[in-house]
Order: structure tokens, then sequence, then C-alpha cells
């Protein structure tokens, strides 16, 4: 009986510790991101069957394949944006806050300009077709303003770590919301990668 | 076809209940549009798809029912045994052994009806396009060319017909009970079944996908006559509409021609050339108005013109306010049309 | 020290470490308070509430419906009205009732028959909540101006999209179901993650009570499924509103995308409805049988295999569409496979109840009443996995039939077995006896006699979503039983009403225990302290209460102090660590007002175009609460841990 009390009121039990394991907030981000995910993998589906369903030329004459110049650029910014994301995680998980700032800092610049470009190419995709020019005007704009939408949410939830991180909030004991916000940013890369696959380079096989 | 033999002894006590039922309490009901009535060939083999589940699913009910009804009389017994054990075989045996050998069964069946559905033993020779509107059908026959009717659908008896479905707006389907089960009409696809059956007779249709407002009313009459009444009806329907007219159905013509009914409906062989309505060319014979909203008599078709909107609520035709003589000879000139 | 000033000393400081645990998660009644609150208890019974004020309303509707049908050519309702009274009808019982229901079922439930103190993230829970009551509300205000969707609870383009529906009605659906897939989502991922990690020592995953696996299946179900119904509610927004052309075969798009987006959604979803019921039912069972379900793991497969295999039978809804007949091969005859575990469960029901000792009280009642339902529903559900028969009688009124059958049988008789059975725990009083199995009886003839007559019909050839029938094609006499039978099925559920109520009101007071469960929930008070559990339960087996071990220990070990939690490893349930649980709060409240400002914005813009400024002030409005609501505090550089 005494071990059950000794049990309980245990150092261990007493102090709210660094979570060992997994915590919840990894499990919900992990659980989110899947049924985020789900949302592209229908999105892209249903791309592919409105291709099907559509001629022998796709996409639709008279629109051509889309460039991609820009395309490739863009994501030669955004892929190697995980990189200093984990840069950073491994360095606050040390306890190195500079590795925090200035990873997340860096992944900022990448973000920005990976929308920057996507502005750009949209500016001259606009003048060829929009929303409404047919199905798949429609499927492609929609598919890539959700991921733009994506990275901009994932550059708010950057820059608001960068802005908690130089007051001071992260250290080796706390670092959950950087790895679950790295968890996101993968997240938001890989997806893109699928796309450009699906969007851009399908098309031309 | 072949028969399931036990399918007719099977069938009569339940169809005597449901008689019995219809008689004691309804009256005397008609069957025309009844699956368990089912006169072609196609929802004849569902009949008996219907019969044979029916009885499985009868059989596996009173099994679990006396399992239930063994478990709650047990109890009544003073001190029923708590007994251990996970029942993991009785389980196995009766939940999944039993029921995936019934289900295989029942699935092999009922691809093998799948596939007789697919398509008739011999190549349809009358082909007939089927364009769904909200709410009426367009019927028109690849040949006789120009056999355009609506609401309407005749095919010889005996004979495979093939029904080509198309929709001009929303989605419909297509369902003749005692015939053939249903295929929906697809925005932007063409869809394909076939009727067969060897009763001459009629069978109600209904749209079976909703369909907006009046999807309740978008019935269709399927006519199945001999082979030679087939024919003289489609040559009769293929011609324009008859010149020979007494004065007042002279009269009701340059109405028709001149008022805005033609700028919705076509009568062959006048100025009224619209394609928002049915084709009036031999409204005088068909079986109803409206699709099934009114009888096709004087009374209600006059009611109709002058406003359809209080027999079909919400239906495309607007109300036309057509002065009493007027209305009178365009009367005596649409019954006319045969 | 005497052995006796020990025990004494002991239990003195055990009174006085309840009293703390008061103070750290009591709430004192006010305003504030009942806006700001995360217990789960409090959000599962508003959850049921409200889910049940949505029932009255969608079964008025329904009573409505049936009333119109009862004789043929009536004119109690226009079409319109008609229309707008069936699609609310189905849309709100699947998505407004059922899933909302249950979800207030496992609210309450799931932290206390895991033994833990709440959810995994309770202010994610409030939020799910008032996002459930915004959207649930805009979708009825819609009705009570008649503007509600009038394109059926499945949608189907084009008739849901422009040029055939004009009017604001098919926005509400779309925008309003977009709005509760976010509370929909939130909870599944919430519920997952409680179970995961939130499990009191010792309840390693095959201890795990069936309810629990069933919300946990149900919430993987949800996760994957919802993202189709989302998609394809956005996509019809942005056809309607936008001009794009996704299900627009004039441009390139097509109609069938709809249908099979939202049965990609919709039949995991009818297993999403029904699958937290078949969990009641193995929870109720123990306690009226005197035993534990027999065939635990085959249970557990049993809820696994139906939440895979509930993917791949979305086109039996769409035999009628003129796909590939191959397509119809594999798809019927996975349809016809997923009765397989059911029947399992169905069984392993049986055989606990043979191998039990019964002991007859209204919640065993309804369970059977379920499964002589049940199982008649899954006879027609295998009937409509046969293709050919599919063809035939979809669309007519046997399919009314059967979903009832399935959905009123299989989630509704073991959702009221399960509100009898917890609502001594809920509530903390005992409802009447003799009025509830009046009740019983009542909705059980009801049921039949409303539903048993729509199979006739529809083998009759009357198809569904007619607003009339003419005369004289033999449907009139089913029709009007079914209407008598309506009648007596709602007098039934008033009387389930009117004794929850009573039993609130007037009710006995409910011991801790009523029924000797098997489960943690019994183990506290009735009902349950806000920390649910003084100190952390230790679980042995899968019949926690009918182990010593386990109610000798809650009896004495000392309470988990502060407002804090255990977390466990996610297989074996081993101790891993304890953590501070987030205080009631206001944000909650105020992101769900966001996004419905955003809905209310996107949804006006119709009429004036300004109005998509005020979705922008909505969007502004969440990212503000939720910046607010995820600002990390500030540390000190111990506290954080800093490399010096």
């Amino acid at each position: 009986m005494t071990a059950v009390v000794e049990k309980a009121t245990s150092p261990r039990l007493l102090s709210a510790e660094m979570p060992s394991g997994r915590t919840t907030g990894w499990w919900g981000m992990v659980l989110f991101v899947t049924t985020e995910a789900t949302i592209f993998a229908a999105l892209l589906g249903s791309y592919f069957y409105i291709r099907f369903q559509s001629g022998p030329h796709w996409p639709p004459p008279p629109l051509e394949d889309p460039k991609l110049t820009k395309v490739v650029i863009m994501t030669a910014l955004l892929l190697p944006s995980s990189v200093p994301v984990m840069w950073a995680e491994r360095g606050i998980r040390k306890g190195q806050r500079w590795r925090l700032r200035a990873g997340l800092a860096i992944t900022m610049v990448l973000g920005l300009a990976f929308l920057g470009m996507q502005a750009w190419e949209y500016s001259e995709d606009l003048k060829k077709h929009t929303l409404t020019t047919d199905a798949y005007s429609s499927l492609f704009y929609t598919t890539t303003t959700l991921h733009g939408f994506h990275v901009a949410v994932g550059l708010l939830m950057v820059g608001w770590l960068l802005a908690a991180s130089l007051r001071g909030s992260f250290g080796y004991r706390r670092h959950e919301r950087v790895r679950l916000t790295a968890i996101y940013w993968h997240f938001v890369d890989v997806v893109w990668v699928a796309i450009f696959l699906c969007l851009y380079l399908s098309p031309r096989l | 076809m072949r028969r399931d033999p036990s399918r007719h002894r099977a069938r009569t006590p339940w169809r005597l209940t449901i008689v019995l039922c219809a008689l004691v309490l309804g009256g005397c009901a008609r069957h025309e549009q009844s699956t368990l009535h089912a006169s072609g060939a196609g929802a004849q083999r569902i009949e008996g798809l219907w019969w044979l589940m029916f009885w499985i699913a009868m059989a596996v009910f009173a099994e679990v029912m006396l399992l239930l009804g063994w478990a709650l009389w047990r109890r009544r017994r003073a001190r029923a045994k708590i007994r251990g054990g996970d029942a993991i075989g009785g389980i196995a045996v009766l939940g999944v052994v039993i029921p995936f050998a019934i289900l295989v069964t029942v699935y092999g069946l009922g691809l093998r009806d799948l596939n007789a559905l697919a398509a008739p033993r011999q190549d349809p020779a009358v082909t007939v396009d089927v364009i769904g509107h909200q709410w009426w059908w367009e019927i028109r026959y690849a040949d006789p060319a120009g056999a355009v009717t609506a609401n309407e659908l005749h095919i010889p008896v005996g004979e495979p017909v093939r029904v080509r479905l198309r929709t001009a707006d929303v989605q419909h389907s297509f369902w003749v009970p005692q015939l053939m089960p249903k295929t929906d009409l697809i925005a932007g696809k063409v869809n394909e079944t076939w009727l067969q059956t060897g009763t001459a007779g009629s069978y109600r249709a209904q749209c079976a996908e909703y369909c907006g407002k009046q999807h309740a009313f978008m019935a269709l009459m399927v006519v199945a006559q001999p082979r030679a009444d087939f024919d003289a009806w489609a040559a009769a329907t293929a011609q324009p509409a008859t010149t020979t007219l007494t004065a007042d159905q002279q009269r009701g013509r340059a109405v028709f021609e001149r008022s805005s009914c033609a700028s919705c409906h076509t009568v062959r062989g006048t100025t009224a050339t619209g394609r928002v309505g049915p084709d009036l060319t031999t409204v005088g014979s068909r079986w109803s108005i409206g699709a099934g909203a009114a009888p096709n008599d004087a009374g209600h078709l006059g009611g109709w013109i002058v406003n359809s909107q209080t027999i079909k609520p919400g239906n495309k035709m607007p109300p036309q306010p057509v002065p009493a003589q007027d209305l009178q000879d365009l009367l005596s000139y649409l019954r006319s049309l045969k | 020290m005497s052995v006796d000033t020990e025990e004494q000393s002991r239990s003195t400081s055990r009174d006085e470490a309840l009293a703390e645990l008061e103070r750290d998660w009591g709430e004192r009644p006010s305003l504030r308070g009942w806006f700001s609150t995360v217990d789960h208890k409090r959000i599962g019974r508003r959850y049921m509430v409200t889910a049940g004020i949505f029932f009255i309303l969608a079964g008025t509707d329904a009573m409505i419906l049936r009333t119109q049908l009862a004789r043929p050519n009536a004119t109690l309702l226009s079409p319109e009205m008609y229309d707008q009274l069936f699609t609310m009808h189905g849309t709100a019982m699947i998505f407004l009732f059922s899933t909302p229901m249950f979800f207030g079922f496992g609210n309450f439930l799931v932290p206390l028959l895991i033994g833990a103190r709440d959810m995994a993230f309770p202010r994610l829970n409030a939020f799910g909540y008032w996002v459930f009551v915004c959207a649930g509300t805009v979708m009825f205000t819609s009705q009570l101006v008649g503007r509600a969707p009038d394109g059926g609870w499945f949608g189907y383009v084009p008739l849901t999209d422009t040029p055939y529906s004009t009017g604001v009605n098919l926005d509400v659906y779309s925008l309003g179901l977009l709005f509760l897939g976010v509370s929909t989502t939130a909870g599944a991922i919430n519920f997952i993650v409680t179970v995961v990690k939130m499990r009191a020592p010792g309840m390693s995953l095959n201890r795990m009570p069936l309810f629990v696996w069933a919300i946990v299946g149900t919430s993987f179900m949800v996760i994957f499924a919802l993202p189709a119904l989302n998609l394809a509610n956005a996509m019809l927004f942005l056809d309607r509103r936008f001009g794009a052309h996704f299900f627009d075969p004039g441009h390139g798009g097509s109609t069938l995308l709809w249908q099979h987006l939202f049965w990609i959604f919709g039949h995991p979803d009818v297993y999403i409805i029904v699958m937290p019921a078949l969990g009641i039912v193995s929870a109720v069972l123990p306690a009226f049988c005197r035993r534990g379900v027999v065939a635990y793991p085959l249970m557990v497969l049993a809820i696994v295999t139906i939440s895979i295999i509930s993917f791949g039978v979305w086109v039996h809804h769409m035999f009628a569409t003129g796909l590939p007949q191959l397509s119809y091969s594999f798809f019927s005859a996975a349809s016809t496979l997923i009765t397989i575990p059911s029947g399992i469960q169905i069984f392993a029901w049986l055989f606990t109840m043979l191998r039990g000792r019964i002991v007859v009280r209204t919640p065993f009642l309804f369970v059977v009443g379920f499964i002589v339902t049940f199982v008649l529903g899954g006879f027609t559900g295998v009937m409509f996995a046969i293709t050919a028969f599919d063809q035939q009688v979809t669309d007519s009124y046997f399919v009314v039939a059967h979903f009832h059958y399935v959905l009123f049988g299989g989630a509704v008789f073991p959702m009221l077995a399960g509100i009898y059975f917890w609502l001594p725990k809920f509530t903390g009083r005992m409802y009447a006896e003799r009025l509830s199995r009046w009740a019983f009886w009542l909705v059980f003839l009801g049921f039949n006699t409303t539903f048993m007559p729509m199979h006739v019909s529809g083998l009759l050839g009357m198809p569904r979503r007619i607003y009339t029938y003419p005369g004289g094609l033999g449907w009139d006499i089913w029709n009007l039983i079914s209407t008598v039978g309506a009648y007596i099925l709602a007098v039934g559920l008033l009387l389930v009403l009117i004794g929850v109520v009573h039993a609130v009101r007037r009710g006995a007071p409910a011991p801790d225990d009523p029924w000797q469960g098997d489960t943690l929930e019994w183990g506290t008070t009735s009902p349950p302290r806000p920390y649910n559990f003084a100190p952390v339960p230790q679980v042995h087996s899968l019949h926690p209460m009918w182990d010593e071990r386990t109610t000798g220990a809650l009896a004495i070990d000392e309470p988990l102090p502060d407002h804090r939690a255990m977390t466990t490893s996610e297989l074996d349930g081993r101790e891993e660590g304890v953590i501070e649980m987030p205080e009631a709060s206001l944000l909650p409240l105020a992101v769900a007002a966001g996004i419905l400002v955003v809905v209310l914005g996107l949804l006006w813009a119709w009429y004036w175009t300004g109005w998509y400024w005020f979705a922008g002030a909505g969007a502004l409005l969440i990212f503000g609460a939720v910046a607010r609501w995820l600002w990390p505090p500030e540390r000190t550089p111990e506290e954080a841990g800093v490399a010096s």
C-alpha cells in the first residue's frame, strides 16, 4: 500500500517533466496533416479523373502545357527550405537559440520567395486562362492556390515561432511547437512535389 | 430463360398477402408500376432474384430470432449459469462460414443476372432516343426519322428495343419497373439500355432520380404493341400534322401559330417550331398531359393552357391569358392532333 | 504512532488533496464560465442536448413529410416546401444529429472509459462544439426563412449547380457542411489523440473497451473520408459563386465527379454513424448479461475491417449511372463482403446473451430492438450490393426503408439504449423504468409500422423524393400505414424525452454504479467530479471494474494533484509522464465566431458584394484568436533550457 502512495507522490508525478515519447501535440499535428494530405489527394484524383474523361489533348486546346521555367525555380526554392527547419529544430534541441532563429529566418525568406514567384507566374497564366475558362483551369488554379494558401499559413507559423523565439520561449526543455511547425512545413513541401509532378510534369509525358 | 423452380411456389403466399391487404384496406389497385408484376425479360429476372434473396433473408432472420429467443427464454429458468469461453467457433461458423457461402452464391447469381441485363440476345431493330427534360420526356425514333413524341414510348412486342438516354438539363433516371431496372440520364453522357416484353400493354414509368420541383410528375407510359400496330403508329407519328381541319380547328391553329405557343412548341407542318416544350404534333392521342399530371381531356387541357401552374406547380410553362373563344378553338385544334 | 492514527492522517491528507483538486478543476457557475468551459463532460452533454434539439427539428420535418404523403394528391405542402423539408430532414439527421450525438457520447464517455481526466485537447474540444452549434444554427435558420437547401442530402449536380439552382439554398448547404466539417475533423483528431496518449496506465490496446475502439475507428474514417466531402462542397461553391467548371460538362467538367467524391465520403459516413452505435451495444451488453462480450479480438478485428473496407464500396451508390460492368462486379463484391464483419458482431452479441445471465432493463430492451431491426436492414443491405437488384430498387422507397432500418435501427436504437444506460452517469439521476418500457414498445412498434411498408411501396414502384403521387398505383394503403406508424414513433420518442426530462428534474439520485458495469466510468461518482478520477486508475484487465486490483487501488491511492493529467505510451499504456491541462478559455468561442463571420460573409456576398469584406474581417478575427491561443508563455532561459 505504501508503495502505491509513494508511486503516486513520487517527484516524477509531481512535476511536469519534459514529455517522453510522442506527445499529444505530435499526434495531433500528424493526424491534421494526414487529413489535409487527403484533401490534396482527392484534388489530384479529381484532376486525373477529369483528365481521363477529356479528349486526346491535355490541357484542352487552345491551352498549352504549363511552362516549366518559373515552376522549376519555385521548386528549387521550396524543397530546400525544409533543411533549415530541420537544422533549426536540431539546434533548439541542444538549446542553441541562434540556430533556431537563423534557420527559421532562412525558411521565411525561401517561402516568401516561393510565394512571390507564384504571384509572378499567376500574373502570366491569368492572361491565358482563368478559373472560369474550363474545368482544367478550375482545377489548376484551385490546386495551386490551395497549396499557396498552405505555404502562407506555414509562413505565418514560422514567423510566429520566430517572434516567440526572439522573445525567448524555447530551449532544449521546451521546443514542442518548433517540432510541430516543422512537421507542417515538411508536409507543405512534400505536397508541392506531388503538385509539381501532376500538374506540371505529367501533361508532358 | 431458365426459371428457378421454387419461384412460383415461393411467391404465391407473399403475393396473396399483398393482394389481400390491398383488397381489404385499399380497394382494387392497379399494378402498372410494380416490380413484382414483371413483364419484361430484365425485370422478370430481377423479380426471381428478389424472391430468392427474400427467402434466404427470412431463413437467416429466423435463425437469428431463434438464438435471440433462446437467450431470452433461458433467462426465465432460475439462475441460468454464466458460461465462460469466447464462442469463437460458433461465431466463426454462424458469422463467417455460413454467411460467406450464402454471399458467394447470391453474388454469383447476381452477376449472372447482371450479365444477362447487359445486352439483349438479339441486336435490337428499333432504336429510340429518350431525352430527359425538367419535367417531361422527349421521345425520338431513329427510324422512321421524325417520329417525335413526348411522355409516351411505343415499342413492338417480343423484340428488344435499344434506348439511348440523354438529358437536356439535370440528372434523371429512366425506370420502367415492370420491364427493366433503371439507368440514369447523366449530363454530358449518353447511356444505353434496352426494353423487351412478350406481353402487349401499357407500362407506367417514372423518373427515379430527384430532378427538382416536379420530380413527382415526370411519368412516361411505355406502350407495347404488336409489330404491325407499332409500325402503323410510328409511320403516323412521323407524319406532319393533318391539314384537313374544320373551321374552328383552323382558327385554333391560327391562334396557336400567332400566340406564344409557337415559341416553345412544335407542331410539324405548321410554322410553330419551338423546342422548349414537348412536340405537340400528336398531343391529342397521348395518355396524359403534363407527364402524368392530369388526364388528357378537353377540360384539363383547357385548364393547363390557362394556368398550368395550378396543375403542376413550378413547371416551365407560364400561364396563358387566352380569350375564351380563342381557347375553345385552340382546344378543338389541339384535340384534333392525333 | 499507532496504526490507527496513521490511517487517520492519511485519510485527512486525502480529504485535503481532494479539496485541492476541487479548487483546481472546479468551475464556479457564471456566464463567462458557461462560455469558456473546456470540461469534456459539460461539452459532451451540450453536444447531446444540441443534437437532440436538431433531432426534434429534423423529426418534425419528417412528420410533416409523412402527413403530406398519407394520401395521394395531397396539397398540404408545395413542391418547394417539400423539397426543402426532405433535404433538411436528411441533411440534418446525418450531419447535425447522428454524428454530433455520438460525438457527445464519445466526448462524455471516452475520457471516463479510459480513466483520463479530460480530452487530449480540451480547448479544441470546446471549439468543435461551438462550430457545430453555429453551423447547425445557420442551416436551420435558412429553413425558418424558407431558403433551406433543396437538392437532397446528396446534392447531385447539375440540379444543385447554376443555372438550375440560383437561390441561396445550396450555398447554405455547401458552406454549412464545410463549416461543420471543421468541427467533425477537430473532434475526430481529438478522439484519436486522447485514446492513443491518455489511457490509464495498464490499459494496453487489448484492454481497451470496445466502445473506445469504435470511436477510434469512426475517427479514422472521418479523417480519411471527410476531405472528399469538403472538397466536393468547396468545388460546388466555386462553381456556383465564382464561375468555376468542375461539374459542368459543357466546359470539360464532370457531373459524375461530384457523385464519386460525395460517395467516397458518403459510404464511410454510414459506418461513421453506425459504428459508435455498435460500440454502445458492446458497452451496454456486459452489464445486462453479467459477462464480457465474447470474442473480443474478433470484435476489434471487425471494427478495424469495417473501417478499411468501407472505403472500397462507394460505387454501389452509383450502380445506375452506366459505369463499366467490371467496376460493378468489383464494388458489388466489396459491398457484399463488408456484411461479414457486421455479422460477426451480431453473432458475438447473441453468444454473449446466450452465455451470460440476462437482466432485462430498458437499455437491454433497446439492444434487442436494435438487433432485430439492424439485422433486417443488413439483409436489404446485401440486396443492394447485388448490382442488378440495386438497379431495380435504388431511388425507390425500398432504399428509404433500407437505410432507415440501418440508420434508425442501427444507430438510434443503440443511442436510446445508451441514453438510458448512462443517464445516471450523465445526470446523476435514475430514469423511471415503467415509462421507459412504454417508450421502448412504442418506438419499436412505431418504427416498424413506419418503415416496413416502405419496402412494399418501393417494390410496387414508388420512387423516393416525390412530393405527392397519383392514387390507384397500389401505394396508397402502404403510405397511410407508414404515416400512422410515424405518429406512433413520434409518441414513443416523446416519451423518451419526457423520461429524460423527468429523470433530470425528479429522478431518484443515482448510485455511482447502478448496473455493476465493467468499465471505468462506473468507478467514479454520478455525475463525475470535474477531474473525473482523483487518483489515476490502474488497469489490469479488460473489465477493470470487475477487477479488485483496480477498484481497490481507486479507493486508496493518493490523488494526482494539480490541474494535470497522465500520458501513457501508445500501444501498451505504460506511464510516460504528467502534463499540465489547459485552463478554461474564451478563445475557442472567439475562433468559432470568426469562422461564423466568414461563413455569413460568403453567404450574403451573393446579394451585396461588400459582404466579402465582412468575410475578411472574420478571417482577421480567426487569425488574432488563434495566434493568442497558441502564443507560448515567456520563459526564463533556465525554464526553456538554453545552452550556455
